[in-house]
């Protein structure tokens, strides 16, 4: 702020006349600006040094110059230990605790406390941008075939890299439920009653939405199941999709905050966050007969680790994932972890029996993706058909 | 500007319509309630959510950590681009109006281009030229100078995004101005740079001024563009409207108003400084805007 300021009083040394210069205008410019004078700054600022009126513009650029220093410092990568985690959207509240509880671990292995930075987008940006060049330590996205996108185009990550942690590298799975009105008004219990007149079903696009894409495999997964044509099922069930939302959050927006439809298909972990934060005698949770295995994945960057140091506090962060303590964090959270060990089992018994439908089961994303998504495919077929 | 000439000194004068009042007023009223709704409704939406937990709970929300990091950063990134962009701007238009050589024209419309290319696009320009991938963005970050991501790139795009704006609220004044003054001070004996400093400057600084503050109010404000480079990364490239939107999405609507409200306050202060410029100085902006 005082850097701020001291800029705008060279500034208006350097263009305002005297008898201007002490008016009302210039004080109220600095009294709106002097409010918060607990920012000091390190070195002397232009208008601290008594500089003869003639140089003024000196000073002018002076104090530019002073804030493009203040600007460098501030630039990330010269704190010691710090860790990146770029991470998917629903993940912000798990990554926030979690965080905490891995410095505080750190720290009591006798390490220095690490800065853990993360950052929150959809999966498919996300991984553009460590692509394009964001410094991600580990990755911690929504679907492999992302990370294998950033392993593919960057070599950042080794091809093999989903063998390297147990569970194919996935800490935590989730699965995709009904988010019904309160009362469940239309009596939906499972992915069948879902393409019956007058049904609204809210999903997002999946040719946008990694999610969405979870959506359509599930429902193709029950008809197969249940002796129906999938192509002809899922091609009635997006009959009953008044709108495509671009993603996850869109979509539930839709239904909570404008709405709209009977009915949500979305991330198990989002439901419960939706209902722990709008209210839950808004809302219930319906979780299908089969739904599906989504098992969000995460790994170590390799390319983008400058140092052994790094390399440590990365690994230690990612098995922390798998440990008791990360493990019930992921519980309360609304994920299905693995390790029940240390965590509340009212956060266990939260999640009722379903089969679960993994993506080797439709023959991994490879196959899936250009088959079912890809221009031209099932889900333009069907969407576009009359 | 323009309400400029509504104070001038009223004389004499005929009803310079004919419509009856009622038609008069049927227009003031719909001026008005257009303007509440689609202003002030919003703006006071914004501030009431912020305080629906009382004035303490949302002032501290803004002292937490991703908060005051955002807000350092929005004001560490303005502070940078504008002076940059100032004399970039003062530079342009000092090219552009006292000189006469060809493309002239072309690079009026070049300097208008940002306002014409979507923030998003010029997000990822710099993206595709300095990020990782690029030859020029993979040698500096091997370096140690990341660009994308980091403050570099939020500066180059938010300086991207707001470049217009003091070029052309220069051009037409200096361009009205013509060259005369220069030239007399050429022969009078000044040096180049003093003849800047002592005439070109004094005469174009209410200009300036104005376009210092509309720039100042794009660069804390720009989204679009910023969230292409940014990397998103709480507390440390998170840009007070990015900010904004990450704490609106993780459901802390308190904390994403007070925010919101924060901006727009920052903005309210710019519009009061420009309307007490105005005020103090209405002749001689006047002067300098009654052309164009």
């Amino acid at each position: 702020m005082r850097l701020l300021s001291s800029l705008l009083s060279a500034l208006d040394r350097a263009i305002l006349p005297a008898e201007v210069r002490d008016g009302p205008l210039p004080a109220s410019a600095r009294a709106t600006c002097d409010q918060d004078d607990t920012v000091a700054a390190p070195w002397p600022v232009a208008s601290d040094i008594g500089f003869v009126h003639s140089l003024h513009w000196f000073r002018m650029l002076s104090a530019g110059a002073a804030l493009v220093v203040a600007g460098a410092l501030a630039a990330p990568g010269l704190q010691a230990q710090t860790l990146l985690n770029v991470s998917y959207d629903p993940t912000r509240e798990f990554y926030r605790e979690f965080n905490e509880a891995f410095a505080a671990h750190w720290v009591a292995l006798g390490n220095p406390e690490p800065t853990i930075e993360t950052s929150h987008g959809g999966s498919g940006s996300q991984a553009r941008a460590v692509i394009d060049g964001l410094g991600a330590h580990v990755v911690t996205l929504a679907l492999a075939s992302d990370i294998d996108a950033i392993a593919r185009n960057s070599g950042k990550i080794p091809a093999d890299w989903q063998a390297r942690l147990p569970n194919n590298s996935s800490p935590y799975t989730s699965t995709i439920v009904f988010l019904v009105r309160e009362g469940n008004p239309k009596g939906l219990t499972d992915w069948g009653d879902l393409v019956a007149e007058g049904v609204e079903v809210i999903t997002p696009n999946p040719k946008t939405s990694g999610g969405a894409r979870w959506n359509y495999l599930a429902a193709w997964a029950w008809a197969e199941r249940n002796g129906q044509d999938p192509q002809a099922f899922v091609a009635a069930l997006y009959r009953n999709v008044p709108v495509l939302d671009q993603g996850a959050r869109g979509s539930t927006t839709t239904f909570v905050e404008r709405g709209i439809g009977d009915v949500l298909l979305a991330w198990e972990n989002e439901a419960y966050l939706a209902l722990k934060e709008l209210g839950e005698d808004q809302f219930d949770i319906v979780v299908p007969s089969v739904s599906v295995l989504a098992e969000p994945p995460v790994a170590l960057v390799d390319g983008n680790i400058p140092d052994d140091a790094t390399r440590a506090l990365a690994t230690a962060y990612l098995e922390f994932l798998y440990s008791p303590e990360g493990q019930a964090l992921a519980f309360k959270h609304f994920y299905r972890a693995w390790d029940t060990s240390a965590a509340d089992p009212a956060d266990v018994a939260r999640f009722p029996e379903v089969t679960r439908v993994s993506i080797a089961d439709f023959g991994g994303w490879a196959k899936v993706q250009p088959e079912h998504f890809g221009d031209g495919g099932i889900f333009d077929q069907i969407y576009t058909a009359p | 500007m323009s309400d400029v000439s509504l104070s001038a000194p009223a004389r004499p004068f005929r009803a310079a319509t004919t419509e009856a009042p009622w038609i008069k007023w049927a227009l003031i009223a719909l001026s008005v309630a257009f303007l509440a709704l689609m202003v002030f409704a919003p703006l006071l939406a914004v501030f009431i959510e912020a305080l629906q937990d009382g004035l303490w709970v949302a002032l501290e929300t803004l002292g937490e950590r991703d908060a005051r990091s955002a807000i350092w950063l929005t004001l560490t990134v303005a502070a940078i681009a504008v002076p940059l962009n100032a004399a970039f701007g003062l530079a342009a238009a000092w090219c552009i109006a006292k000189y006469d050589f060809r493309g002239k024209a072309f690079l009026i419309t070049l300097i208008d281009l940002p306002f014409s290319v979507s923030p998003v696009v010029a997000g990822l320009c710099i993206v595709l030229t300095f990020g990782a991938n690029s030859a020029i963005g993979g040698w500096l970050v091997d370096n140690g100078y990341p660009i994308v991501f980091a403050l570099p790139g939020i500066v180059l795009a938010t300086m991207f995004v707001t470049f217009p704006f003091v070029a052309r609220e220069l051009i037409p004044v200096m361009i009205e101005q013509g060259r005369a003054d220069e030239e007399a001070a050429l022969t009078l004996g000044a040096t180049g740079w003093r003849t800047f400093r002592t005439v070109t400057l004094p005469n174009v600084k209410w200009a300036l001024l104005y376009g210092v503050l509309l720039c100042n109010a794009r660069a804390m404000g720009e989204f679009g563009a910023v969230a292409v480079v940014s990397g998103k990364i709480r507390g440390q490239t998170a840009t007070m409207p990015l900010q904004i939107e990450m704490f609106y999405q993780e459901y802390l609507s308190v904390a994403a108003f007070t925010m919101a409200g924060l901006l727009a306050f920052l903005a309210l202060v710019t519009l009061l400084l420009k309307t007490l410029l105005e005020l103090r100085f209405a002749d001689q902006i006047a002067a300098t805007h009654r052309q164009h």
